[in-house]
């Protein structure tokens, strides 16, 4: 449904189109059951980065503090992209991978359900 | 008259003192609630004051639309006349 | 003497006859507002205002009302009484208020100025006249009170500027923003029965009543004197609803929809309040759980029993915010912990008096779920390693708070709750059930969305460092981050005659000192 105006059309200014990020596309980023974590975090990183770029330094240098992280078996890692089960390849680009501007990346860790197995 | 609640709260203070006593004695069912700065009547179906009694209680005339100064906050229907102020449900 | 007129022969003269026809413009020209969003009006006549103030009566009791506050005001900042307050963590709870509530008041009075305005009916003319003044009032009144909070702590200095950057301002900005680039009739709507009525107790009944508890009176005062005002907007948005639904059937779904998009909306606006209560408050004398079963489940209940015969039900998906009361103020606790360093004002975790008080008010999940995260980012304090999000959060599309809510009515409440929609080939993120409905309903409005998170990536908030940001939204760097080691716990405890930099036995030896 359209939104109701005054006078004419509605106008449609898309504000956060990729073209705005210099380059760059945004990716939001979220642990499963790591709620101290509080939310996905968001991301704007370039297109063409590998994707072993992601767990190698982008996810440490925000999620590293949290007592888990050092844990991670990475190979053990169970991803979602935009809600279906996903495989990436680490070695090819974000874009390569099917990694869009705005897409969401889950990742579950088998045997670490935060801290004291309590989702935190 | 409906079974759902009704309730007034008034700020805890000398101004409101003829309010609150009012309520407290027309309604004698209703339940009165002392939190810290406030007081809530809570009542089911209706709720209310008249001007006499307030009057009596303040000893002068009073305009009941003086609540306005102190009331804090209502829910339900409001019923309203120079004699009285009413809350109910439908 | 001529006598004296009753009180509804009073209200009709003053309020009725006062428009007339326009001759020179058509009605539609001079009332542009009025039809484009579908709302059928046949006879403006049938509005009356329960209440039949008028506004001769108005300004006595206004002015009534200034009188007292402003008294209770001087004497607070005769007698220094904020050194009363039960603890200056308190005062983080008015920074909130000043910055994220306030700058409301204001918006409420542009909104409503603009409904006197564009209403053709005398009767909504006026009590919309009224509540513009009104929400005038309470602006300045909050500003005059909080005034003397902000010569002896930190971060009240500039709060308008900081409402229209800051990134968990945008949260009540937006949903204002929202309301007032709707129609008028939406507007109304919005603030007037789906904030006001439905949930406006909540934010100032519980939580004046808090600040009574706490010592602070002046505060408790505009709190009451601005809801003593409540009480008529309140009756106002009552009013409205039954007005539209008596005037044309077909005005029925339309409000229906508003009334479910603008309780969820302002329900979302209202998480951070949830934090207010249960957190800045030293002392609380209700949990935001007790507050949401009076102030919505029991009153909502019966409101909507009443309006039932008109056709309305319950807003859609009122079941999950009383489901996620068991949730909400923890989680906002511990999003606004993460990013203590980016705000303007401070937080700390939980002590075990008030851990206590909040197993025996939330019996479910705070032990479960909420306790152990506490005492994890104690420990890690405690190593040295105060846990912080490095990064930026994902920010819902609709409400604009961080994505930081759990799939609770799934009965999964430890997985963050993910919703998108795709609109123009890009993709759109919502927190819920709720705001997604919202989008896809509307969303060439949504996308206009100024999330602070994107804007800042895009490079328009001043710079890339938080340092940059923060001075862009005019932050100094005393005002946030921990409170324990904060200029204001400093300033606190000098009041008191306490040196800083004292282990915490000594400091409750003095306090005690202090308080004998």
């Amino acid at each position: 449904m359209t939104v109701k105006a005054i006078h004419g059309e509605y106008p449609v200014v898309m504000m956060d189109s990729v073209d705005r990020f210099h380059g760059n596309q945004l990716v939001y980023i979220g642990w499963d059951y790591h709620t101290s974590i509080s939310t996905a975090n968001a991301y704007p990183l370039p297109p063409d980065m590998p994707f072993a770029a992601l767990t190698g330094a982008v996810l440490p240098s925000v999620l590293g503090p949290h007592p888990e992280f050092p844990l991670i078996e990475w190979d053990k890692v169970e991803w979602m992209l935009d809600g279906k089960l996903f495989h990436p390849n680490m070695g090819l680009s974000l874009k390569d991978n099917g990694i869009g501007h705005k897409s969401l990346i889950r990742f579950r860790t088998p045997g670490l359900k935060g801290y004291n197995n309590t989702g935190n | 008259m409906s079974d759902g609640k009704v309730f007034m709260i008034f700020q805890d203070t000398a101004d409101a003192r003829p309010f609150i006593e009012a309520l407290t004695q027309e309604n004698p069912a209703a339940t009165i609630i002392h939190q810290p700065g406030m007081i809530r009547f809570e009542a089911m179906g209706e709720i209310g004051i008249t001007r006499a009694v307030v009057e009596e209680l303040a000893g002068r005339d009073v305009d009941l639309q003086e609540l306005h100064l102190t009331l804090i906050s209502l829910s339900g229907n409001i019923d309203e006349d120079d004699d009285y102020f009413r809350i109910t449900r439908h | 003497m001529a006598k004296k007129l009753n009180m509804r022969k009073r209200y009709e003269l003053l309020t009725r006859g006062l428009g007339w026809e326009p001759t020179y413009q058509s009605k539609e020209k001079v009332f542009s507002n009025e039809s484009y969003e579908g709302i059928k009006i046949t006879d403006w006549s049938k509005w009356e205002d329960p209440f039949r103030l008028t506004i001769d009566a108005y300004w006595k009791y206004q002015a009534e009302k200034d009188k007292k506050l402003y008294a209770v005001m001087d004497s607070f900042a005769q007698n220094n009484a904020h050194l009363n307050l039960a603890d200056a963590t308190y005062v983080n709870a008015l920074k909130l208020f000043i910055q994220g509530v306030t700058p409301l008041e204001y918006q409420a009075h542009r909104g409503f100025a603009r409904l006197a305005r564009q209403f053709s009916g005398e009767g909504a003319q006026i009590a919309c006249q009224m509540q513009s003044l009104d929400e005038l009032r309470h602006t300045q009144t909050q500003i005059h009170t909080i005034s003397h909070y902000n010569k002896h702590f930190n971060g009240m200095h500039d709060p308008f500027h900081m409402h229209d950057r800051v990134w968990y301002l945008s949260v009540p900005k937006s949903y204002f923003d929202d309301a007032k680039s709707a129609g008028p009739f939406e507007f109304i709507t919005s603030v007037s029965f789906a904030f006001e009525y439905l949930l406006t107790n909540l934010l100032f009944v519980p939580f004046m009543s808090g600040a009574a508890f706490n010592g602070d009176m002046a505060t408790v005062t505009f709190g009451f004197s601005a809801q003593s005002d409540e009480s008529r907007h309140m009756t106002l948005g009552l009013e409205l609803i039954k007005f539209l639904l008596e005037q044309h059937e077909d005005n029925i779904p339309i409000v229906q929809g508003w009334i479910d998009k603008h309780f969820w909306r302002a329900y979302r606006v209202l998480a951070l309040v949830s934090a207010m209560q249960d957190y800045m408050l030293p002392e609380s004398p209700m949990s935001w759980k007790e507050a949401w079963e009076i102030y919505f489940v029991e009153n909502a209940g019966a409101l909507f029993n009443d309006l039932a015969r008109y056709g309305l039900r319950m807003p859609k998906y009122h079941e999950q915010a009383t489901a996620e009361a068991e949730h909400l103020s923890h989680q906002v606790w511990g999003t606004l912990y993460n990013y203590a360093h980016a705000a303007s004002m401070h937080f700390w975790l939980p002590d075990e008096k008030k851990m206590d008080w909040l197993s025996e008010k939330y019996p479910n999940t705070f032990d479960k779920y909420y306790r152990p995260r506490y005492e994890m980012w104690a420990q890690m304090a405690k190593e040295g390693k105060r846990f912080q999000n490095g990064g930026l959060p994902q920010l819902c599309q609709v409400c604009q708070v961080p994505m930081l809510f759990t799939e609770v009515s799934k009965d999964d409440p430890m997985q963050i709750s993910y919703r998108s929609s795709e609109f123009n080939g890009e993709k759109f993120h919502t927190c819920s059930d709720g705001c997604k409905d919202i989008f896809d309903h509307e969303p060439e409005k949504y996308v206009h969305a100024w999330l602070p998170v994107h804007q800042i990536f895009q490079g328009n908030c001043g710079g890339a460092a938080i340092p940059d940001i923060l001075n862009w939204y005019h932050f100094k760097p005393e005002d946030g981050g921990d409170y324990a080691g904060s200029a204001d716990e400093t300033r606190w405890k000098a009041m008191h005659g306490e040196t800083t930099g004292a282990a915490s036995s000594d400091t409750e030896s003095a306090e005690e000192k202090a308080a004998a």
